[in-house]
This record gives structure tokens, C-alpha cells and sequence, in this order.
């Protein structure tokens, strides 16, 4: 015997521990796996935390190398024990970053850390069917945060690749091209099965049982106070607030006020909203110019609407503030559509309450001297409210205030800062210390927030406004005009209001990247991803309940209700169902030339009784059917010998030409 | 359990009659038209229907549009996975092959030619016998020879039953699969005995009797040629008829001739003792070629040698006492 087969080789010991394992069968549906895992997290990269984002990417990785290396176990105890010990620390860690374990956002970290770790221990199919569960689910997951079109089309290629790792299960994955066609196909197939089900499935308003208290966490948007520098930060942010579009001509841009919350209360520093009641109908009479527009919110999990002022009643759910505001009956937490129409030319507030005016009043007692003093020797000089105001704003005006978006911080004055000092800021700091200088003055006044502008989208000319148009101005009460609105931010900066804040700014000052003037082809190309976007939103992610109705009745269905839906569907159902059997009945069976010919010839004799036996050859057929025919018989065996030879033999003359004289032969075969 | 085992067969039967229209052995090769084709969802199948209706609840309750676009989509491929498990068994064809006798305790052998005539290719397919499966792979417009063993444990006639040529492909949500009792069996000749005695001689007159028939070079068979073999004995009608080169084997006698006769041995052997004996006995006197006679209560046959002759000794062994000659 040899050293070799004696065992004394390390290599042959390494050979020994290599099992014939299962293992290797999984490699392919195991790589498919890891693709899929790493498309599904990779968008979730946006809100995890980067902790468990780079957890996520070593484990991943690890998984990656160890696939190659079927050397490295993953059935040693200790591998198991480390594999444990990671889940523990991992979900100890999202346990303290998130402070719990119940909600959306733990949950759906946790799921992505089990879906890595999964992948680390895949042994059997079992594993991977179960892998690929979790995948479906954190694509889900996904939906919570970002519906929005490069995110489905994600989905879909994960749903791709998962559907070849689970026909990798069933195939051993091999060739490559075939799966991913098999697949792909099977995608296909799917797609009017979803249409039908997504368009005529009876959807269900509102959730049907309470959500966790963080599932709307992270919507952006105005805040119901105000304090200096809050608005700066939403300032830089490009992100779409809320879209319009209007019916005929769109206002122009000086009346595009978009009312949010309205600030009543001041302790010195923050701005706050004061009570306001809520009414079905407005508390005043529209009258002047009517603008009629869909207004497309963005959730922010607030109430306020941001109407246009101002609104009539407007339709079902929509309520008026005494304020002016246009709110919803709830949150907003998904993307809303609303019928509204805004009539700017309305007086408001000609009766306006008492109470609401020695609100609007108001003042903490002391601070800001300077400012204190300057609106009392404007009052005393003025003899009514209405003079006031024009000679407060003529004042400021002469202040020479600088619009910036970086305007240094303020102490413990900060009217008086603002205004005699640094002399610099943005809307808050002019809304805020305008609003105290007639305050102090005497004049009722307040603070609104919200949105002022709006860039129409050249491509399907709906307008938008982003978080960048948010805005603070001013209302003045005034006896005979009731509120009035003033913006002392135009004072400083016109251009703030006509034209948006990138030409409002002094030169220098870092503007939002989109902005900047040189960017403007990359402009136009968000306005053509808006416009689709804004398509994909309408049409996809915004069909409910009153949408299905409406298309229902499109089709004729006359007060469809979810019977009417329940049948529809099951009869388009049914009717891609019939579709797909007669695809999988209808199987091209091809026959060459040659077979033809002999099945026409055996055909032909077991019309006759004698029927070719399955385990017949040509020659033997022959011969016990030449045994009925004598006089044919020597016909019949040239042919079968002539087909045997065609089919079975080494053909030397030219196969196409004999395969035609044969045919020739059989069909002028004459039985005897 | 037993009761409600004997109360659940004709259960069973009546169902297997019912839904999936068995019954007799029906004659090979089958076809599998769309009525034969059976679907249910495996286990995966109905874990991933429950992921999918959790996943619906959430879309629901969650207002989210591309929830019920995913859960739909999903669904979907579910429902095509079905047409793709069925379109993979369908319009196959299945045949039986040759069926080789065995001894009990060896293993029985039946093969089965799945044909594919169609221009897809049929993967992931399996053939599930009683204690045995295949996978099998099938190109387009191919076929694939299978085998499933059956242990044997007792002679006679051994049939496979119910087979199952099933798949699930493509996803293994689903499992397609078509059952099937082929008309065929195997003969499973007695277990010879381990240790029998020596042959016994020709001594007795009622062995002299069976004795008629001997010849030093009886024709015993073919079997591959070797290039040392001696082309006298290559069988040349053979090759003219186009078939491969075999040698021809003759039976030299070695010894005398010998009679196993059942009523030689003891009772106490009992009748599968016998038996056993006879077949071990049977295998010794063709492995040392000499002529051996047969004698069993119920039939007698005379000495002889040979490939043919063992064979038909072994089948009467094997029938012994059944009722039919002929498997069922």
C-alpha cells in the first residue's frame, strides 16, 4: 500500500473533509438569494441607521466570499454560536437605538438584520424558500417610506431574482440565460393578473386596526411654532410639499400664499398658534376672481390643507379654522387629492371676535426696548391704524434689512437685534419683528406660515411647491378692511416673492444645488422626472376607493359596490386564467419532413388494424405488414428500410431529396 | 389504528377510483392528456400564501398602493407557476422497459421510458414509486429512461403499484404530478438457500424417468463476444441481420444429471424451505452446466440445460401454489 491511500497526505485529509454535501447544490440558488437580499436592502439604506447599514454589508459580504470557499463549514457549533451571538447583539443594538422594540422602524431593521443573517445559515431549501419570504417582506418594508417609481422598479427586479432563486431550487439554476428567461416570463404572465386584481380588488379606506405610534414618523413639513432658524433649515430642501394643478390660468405669483399654520401667541422667542375654532364653512363671504385647482399634498401627519387663500366650503372632509386655515378631518398621511377653489380678492375677518383681537395684541411684558419705543412714536404720530401701518413699513423699509439665509444668531433681544443691529435674516425674523412692532403699536396682528410661490412644471403644467417655497408673513387687522395681509419680507427682498428665493438672495450666499442658475438642464430634466413622477402618483400610487368607483362607472356600472368589484374581478381573473391554460395546452409539436412521411405510413396501416407496437422497429413493422400485403411487400420493407437508413443510418446523399422521394413513395404506395 | 386503517382503505380506493380515475393496470405507454394532470400547493406553496395574505393585511391597513401591487404581482406568479407545473407534464408520454426476474430479497427493477415529444424542455421531473424515486431532467424532444427498485421480500409476482411522475416546477409552490398503475410486473423467483447441500446424484428410478433429454453441446445461449473467442462460435445469423457480434454459448456437461425433487426433501423444510433449496440447488447445477430435472407436486419437467431451461425451472419455483400464472 502506498503512503497515499494510507492517509498520510494532508491534502488527501483536506480531501476527506470536503463531504459530498447538498451544500454544493445550493450554491446557485444560494447566490441568487444573496443578489436578491443586497437589492432588497440596499434602498432600505435610506433609513436604517448606518451602524446596521455597514452591520448589514459585512455580514452580506462575508456570506459573498464564504460561497466561494466551500471549505469554511457552516455546521461547526462554534459557527452557530457566533452566528447567535451576532443576532443578539445586533438586536440588542437596534433595541437601543430605537429605544423599543414594537413599531415600524425596529421592526423593519430587525428584519433586515434576519435576512442577512439567514443567508449565514442556508442549509437546506427550506432556508432559502424561507430567505426569500423575508425579501418579499422587507420589500414591503420598503413601501412605508418611498412608493415612488425607481423604487417599484427595484421591486420588480428583486421579485426577478428571487423568482430565479427559487427556480434555481428546482433546476440547479443552470444555464444562466434560461432561468433569468423562464422568469422573466413568468413576470410577464403575472402582469395581467395584477392588473386585474390591483384595479378591481374592493380596497378598504383606513387602517383596520391602530398603527404604531412612529408609522408616520419622518414626513416632513411645516412645525405649529416658530422660533428663529427653524424655517432656515426647510429652506435648503428641495423636496416637493405639495403640488396644484389649476384649471385655467394660474395666479400669479404674488398671490400664491399658501396658508399653514397661523401664529398668534409670543413669549420673546417662539412663536405659537393660538385656539382656533373649527367650522364647516368659512366664516367669510368669497367674492372677486375664482381660481379652481387640485391640490396634491404630500403627507406631513398634520391637519392643515395649505389652501390657497382663501377657500370656499369646498368639498366633503375639508373644514375651516377661524384663522382662515383649510384642515383635513385627520392627518394627512398619505399623499390626498383635493377639489379645492381659492378666491383671493375675499375680505376676511370684518367681524373678526374681540377675544381674537386682544389676542393679536398681545405682548410678554418688557424686552425689546428699542423696537417698543420706535412703534409707540409711530402710533402717537399716526391718527388711524391704517397709517400706522404704512408708516411702520415705510420705517422698515429705511432700515435697509438684508434677506439672507445665514443671518448671524440672535440673544436675548431679538427684535431688537434684528432690527438695529445685525439687520440681517429671512421671512421669520421680518414676519416676527413686523408682527411685534404693530403689536406694539396696537395694531392686531399675527404671524402665518406656510408656503408662498410655486414653479410651474413645464412638461404637464402642474405647479409645484417644495419645502424651499415655505414662508413666514404677516396679517394686520385693520377696521375696515378686516385682516389684511403684509409681507415684510418683500421689503428687503421683492424678488423673494415674484421670482422664488434663488433670485432673492444676495450674491454669494450658497443657494439649494438645484437652484444655482448653471443648473439648468439638470432643472429641466427634474421637471420631465416630476412630471412622471407626479403620473406615476396620480395614477399608481394614489388609486383608492374613489378612484375605482369612478373607473367603474366609466365602464358603465351604475353605483358599483364591492359586489360589483368581487365579480368583476373574478371574471377577469377567470378570463386570464383561461388565457394561461390555453398558453400551457398549446405546445408546438414539430415534426420533421421525415417523421411526417413515416407517420402518414404507419397511419395508413392502422386504419387498417396494424397498429405499429411501441417497441416495434421500422424493418420488423415492415415485415409483419408486408405479411398481409404480399403483393407489396417488397414496396413496403424499401421504405421502411429507406426511413430506417434516413433516420438511424449515416446519410451520404442529400437528405432533403430523399426525404421527398419518400414521401413521393408512400403517398403512391399501392396495397396488394 | 389498525381499525382505522381497514376502515380508511376502502376509503382510499374509492377515492383513488373517483378523483384520480385509477383502477385496473391500464396497458402501456400512457399519454397525459389535462385530465390526468392533478395540482395541490406544496408546503412552501401554502407558507407563501399565508406571507402573502399577511402581506395584504399590511397594504391594507397601511394604505399602501405598491403593497397591493407587490401581493398581487406575487400572487400572480403563483397562479402562472401553476400553468408552468402543469405545461411540464402534460402531452408526456411514459412506457414501460424490460422487466428482469429476481430473487426474493434482491431488489426488483422496473424501467420506465419517459418520452417527451414536444419542443420544450421538461425539467425537474420525478418518477415516485413505493419506495423509490427518480429525478429526472428531459431535454426537448428526448427521452429518458428511469428505474424504480422495489425490495422484495417474498416470490411470486411483485407489481409497482401506483407510480407518480410528479413535479414541482417551476417555484415549488405547487406540485403537479399524474399517478399511474402500469401493466407490468416482475417474477421474483424464490431466495436461494444460503448454505444448501451438495447436489444430489441421479439415484433414484423416478429421476432415471425424467432423464430423456441430454446432449453435450446444447445450444445455452448468446452473450457478448470476445476477441478471444473462436469465430465458429460467433453467431453470424445474427450479425447478417445487421445486430452486433455474439458468441454462442453451449452447455458442455460437466457431470452427470441430477433431479431436484420436491418430494425428496424433508416436510420439515416446509414448502418455502423446499423451495429454496430447490432454486439454490437449480443456480448450482446451471453454474456447473450439468442437466438437472425439475419435480414439483404440481408439475414435472424434464432434465435439461441451458439458459432457457433455469429460467423456466426458477419460474415454476416461483409460482409454486399461486393461483395465477399470470400477474394480475
Amino acid at each position: 500500500m502506498s503512503a497515499i491511500a494510507c492517509g498520510n497526505s494532508p491534502f488527501l485529509e483536506r480531501m476527506k473533509n470536503i463531504r459530498p454535501e447538498p451544500d454544493r447544490a445550493l450554491f446557485v440558488p444560494s447566490l441568487w438569494l444573496l443578489i436578491t437580499a443586497g437589492i432588497t436592502l440596499t434602498p432600505h439604506a435610506s433609513h436604517l441607521p448606518p451602524w446596521l447599514i455597514g452591520v448589514c454589508a459585512l455580514i452580506l459580504a462575508w456570506r459573498g466570499w464564504t460561497l466561494f470557499r466551500p471549505d469554511i463549514h457552516a455546521g461547526t457549533r462554534t459557527y452557530k454560536a457566533l452566528v447567535l451571538m451576532l443576532a443578539v447583539v445586533t438586536a440588542i443594538g437596534i433595541r437601543h437605538h430605537f429605544g423599543h422594540f414594537f413599531g415600524k422602524d425596529p421592526g423593519i431593521a430587525l428584519l433586515a438584520v434576519l435576512l442577512c443573517l439567514k443567508q449565514l445559515e442556508v442549509g437546506s431549501s427550506r432556508d432559502i424558500r424561507a430567505a426569500v419570504l423575508l425579501c418579499f417582506f422587507l420589500q414591503l418594508g420598503l413601501f412605508f417610506y418611498d412608493q415612488s417609481l425607481p423604487v417599484a422598479a427595484m421591486a420588480l427586479v428583486g421579485t426577478l431574482f428571487a423568482t430565479v432563486a427559487l427556480l434555481a431550487l428546482e433546476t440547479g439554476g443552470t444555464p444562466l440565460r434560461a432561468s433569468l428567461r423562464t422568469s422573466g416570463l413568468m413576470l410577464v404572465q403575472a402582469v395581467p393578473f395584477l392588473l386585474v386584481l390591483f384595479l378591481l380588488f374592493p380596497r378598504i379606506p383606513g387602517p383596520l386596526w391602530g398603527l404604531p405610534a412612529d408609522a408616520y414618523s419622518g414626513l416632513t413639513g411645516l412645525s405649529d411654532t416658530m422660533e428663529p432658524g427653524s424655517i432656515s433649515e426647510l429652506g435648503l430642501s428641495d423636496a416637493i410639499a405639495f403640488r396644484a394643478d389649476f384649471t385655467g390660468t394660474p395666479p400669479p405669483p404674488a398671490l400664491r400664499y399658501w396658508r399653514g399654520p397661523v401664529l398668534t401667541e409670543f413669549d420673546g422667542r417662539t412663536w405659537r398658534a393660538g385656539r382656533f375654532l373649527v367650522h364647516r364653512q368659512p366664516t367669510y363671504t368669497v367674492q372677486g376672481t375664482a381660481y379652481e385647482y387640485r391640490l396634491t399634498l404630500e403627507p406631513h401627519n398634520q391637519r392643515w390643507l395649505l389652501a390657497l387663500d382663501f377657500a370656499d366650503a369646498g368639498p366633503e372632509g375639508v373644514f375651516h379654522a377661524s384663522d382662515f386655515q383649510v384642515l383635513s378631518g385627520t392627518p394627512v398621511r398619505s399623499r390626498s387629492r383635493f377639489e379645492l377653489r381659492a378666491y383671493p380678492e375675499t375680505p376676511v375677518g370684518l367681524a373678526e371676535h374681540r377675544s381674537v383681537l386682544a389676542g393679536a395684541t398681545r405682548l410678554p411684558t418688557g424686552g425689546n426696548p428699542r423696537a417698543r419705543a420706535l412703534a409707540r412714536e409711530i402710533a402717537e404720530t399716526s391718527s388711524s391704524p391704517g397709517e400706522t401701518l404704512e408708516r411702520m413699513l415705510d420705517a422698515l423699509r429705511d432700515m435697509a434689512l438684508v434677506y439672507t439665509l445665514r443671518p448671524p444668531r440672535l440673544g436675548a433681544q431679538p427684535v431688537d437685534e434684528f432690527l438695529f443691529d445685525t439687520r440681517r435674516g429671512f421671512c421669520e425674523h421680518f414676519a416676527s419683528a413686523f408682527v411685534f412692532l404693530m403689536r406694539a403699536a396696537d395694531v392686531p396682528a399675527r404671524v402665518v406660515t406656510g408656503y408662498q410661490g410655486g414653479e410651474i412644471n413645464p412638461v404637464d403644467r402642474s405647479m409645484v411647491v417644495r419645502q424651499s417655497d415655505a414662508h413666514a408673513w404677516a396679517e394686520v387687522w385693520l377696521a375696515e378692511r378686516g385682516w389684511v395681509r403684509v409681507d415684510p419680507t418683500a421689503l428687503a427682498a421683492p424678488s423673494r416673492i415674484e421670482t422664488g428665493l434663488a433670485s432673492a438672495l444676495p450674491r454669494g450666499e450658497p443657494l439649494p444645488f438645484m437652484m444655482r442658475p448653471a443648473m439648468r438642464w439638470l432643472r429641466d430634466m427634474r421637471h420631465q422626472w416630476e412630471a412622471l413622477s407626479n403620473a406615476w402618483n396620480q395614477s399608481v400610487i394614489g388609486y383608492n376607493i374613489e378612484r375605482q368607483r369612478r373607473l367603474l362607472e366609466g365602464l358603465g356600472f351604475e353605483a358599483p359596490d364591492w359586489r360589483t368589484l368581487t365579480a368583476l374581478m373574478g371574471g377577469g381573473a377567470a378570463l386570464v386564467m383561461a388565457a394561461l391554460f390555453g398558453w400551457a395546452m398549446l405546445q408546438v409539436r414539430r415534426r420533421d419532413p421525415l417523421d411526417r412521411a413515416w407517420h402518414a405510413f404507419c397511419a395508413r396501416f392502422a386504419r387498417k388494424g396494424l397498429q405499429r407496437l411501441p417497441w416495434e422497429g421500422p424493418i420488423d413493422y415492415a415485415s409483419r405488414v408486408g405479411d398481409h400485403y404480399p403483393g407489396s411487400a417488397a414496396a413496403i420493407r424499401e421504405i421502411a428500410q429507406t426511413y430506417a437508413r434516413l433516420r438511424y443510418g449515416a446519410v451520404n446523399d442529400d437528405l432533403a431529396a430523399t426525404t421527398r422521394r419518400l414521401t413521393k413513395r408512400i403517398r403512391n404506395l399501392t396495397l396488394k | 389504528m389498525q381499525a382505522a386503517n381497514a376502515l380508511l382503505r376502502p376509503l382510499r380506493h374509492g377515492l383513488d377510483r373517483w378523483l384520480f380515475r385509477l383502477g385496473r393496470p391500464e396497458p402501456m405507454p400512457i399519454t397525459l392528456g389535462h385530465r390526468r394532470i392533478f395540482l395541490l400547493p406544496t408546503g412552501a406553496g401554502y407558507a407563501f400564501a399565508l406571507a402573502l395574505l399577511v402581506m395584504l393585511v399590511a397594504s391594507i391597513n397601511y394604505n399602501l398602493s405598491l403593497g397591493y401591487g407587490l401581493v398581487f404581482l406575487l400572487a400572480g406568479m403563483a397562479v402562472v407557476s401553476m400553468h408552468h407545473a402543469f405545461r411540464n407534464l402534460l402531452h408526456l408520454s411514459i412506457e414501460t422497459g424490460r422487466v428482469e426476474a429476481v430473487h426474493a430479497g434482491d431488489t426488483a427493477v422496473f424501467r420506465f421510458v419517459v418520452r417527451n415529444a414536444r419542443r420544450i424542455p421538461r425539467p425537474s421531473l420525478r418518477l415516485v414509486g413505493r419506495a423509490d424515486r427518480r429525478s429526472l431532467s428531459l431535454p426537448a424532444e428526448d427521452h429518458v429512461e428511469a428505474e424504480l427498485r422495489y425490495p422484495t421480500t417474498r416470490r411470486g409476482w411483485i407489481l409497482p403499484g401506483k407510480v407518480r411522475l410528479e413535479t414541482t416546477y417551476p417555484l415549488g409552490l405547487l406540485r403537479a404530478w399524474s399517478v399511474f398503475v402500469p401493466e407490468i410486473a416482475c417474477l421474483v423467483y424464490p431466495a436461494p438457500e444460503p448454505h444448501p447441500p451438495p447436489l444430489p446424484e441421479l439415484a433414484s428410478s423416478v429421476a432415471a424417468g425424467l432423464a430423456q433429454h441430454r446432449g453435450d453441446d446444447d445450444f445455452a445461449g448468446l452473450r457478448a463476444h470476445q476477441s478471444s473467442d473462436s469465430p465458429r462460435h460467433v453467431a453470424w445469423k445474427v450479425v447478417a441481420r445487421g445486430g452486433p457480434m455474439l458468441t454462442k454459448r453451449f452447455a458442455g456437461v460437466a457431470g452427470g444429471e441430477c433431479a431436484l425433487d420436491w418430494y425428496a426433501l424433508s416436510d420439515d423444510l416446509g414448502t418455502e424451505g423446499r423451495l429454496s433449496r430447490l432454486t439454490a440447488w437449480a443456480l448450482t447445477a446451471h453454474a456447473q452446466g450439468r442437466p438437472f430435472a425439475l419435480r414439483l407436486p404440481d408439475a414435472t419437467t424434464p432434465a435439461g440445460v441451458g439458459d432457457a431451461h433455469v429460467r423456466n425451472c426458477l419460474r415454476q419455483l416461483a409460482l409454486f401454489g399461486a393461483h395465477e400464472k399470470h400477474p394480475a
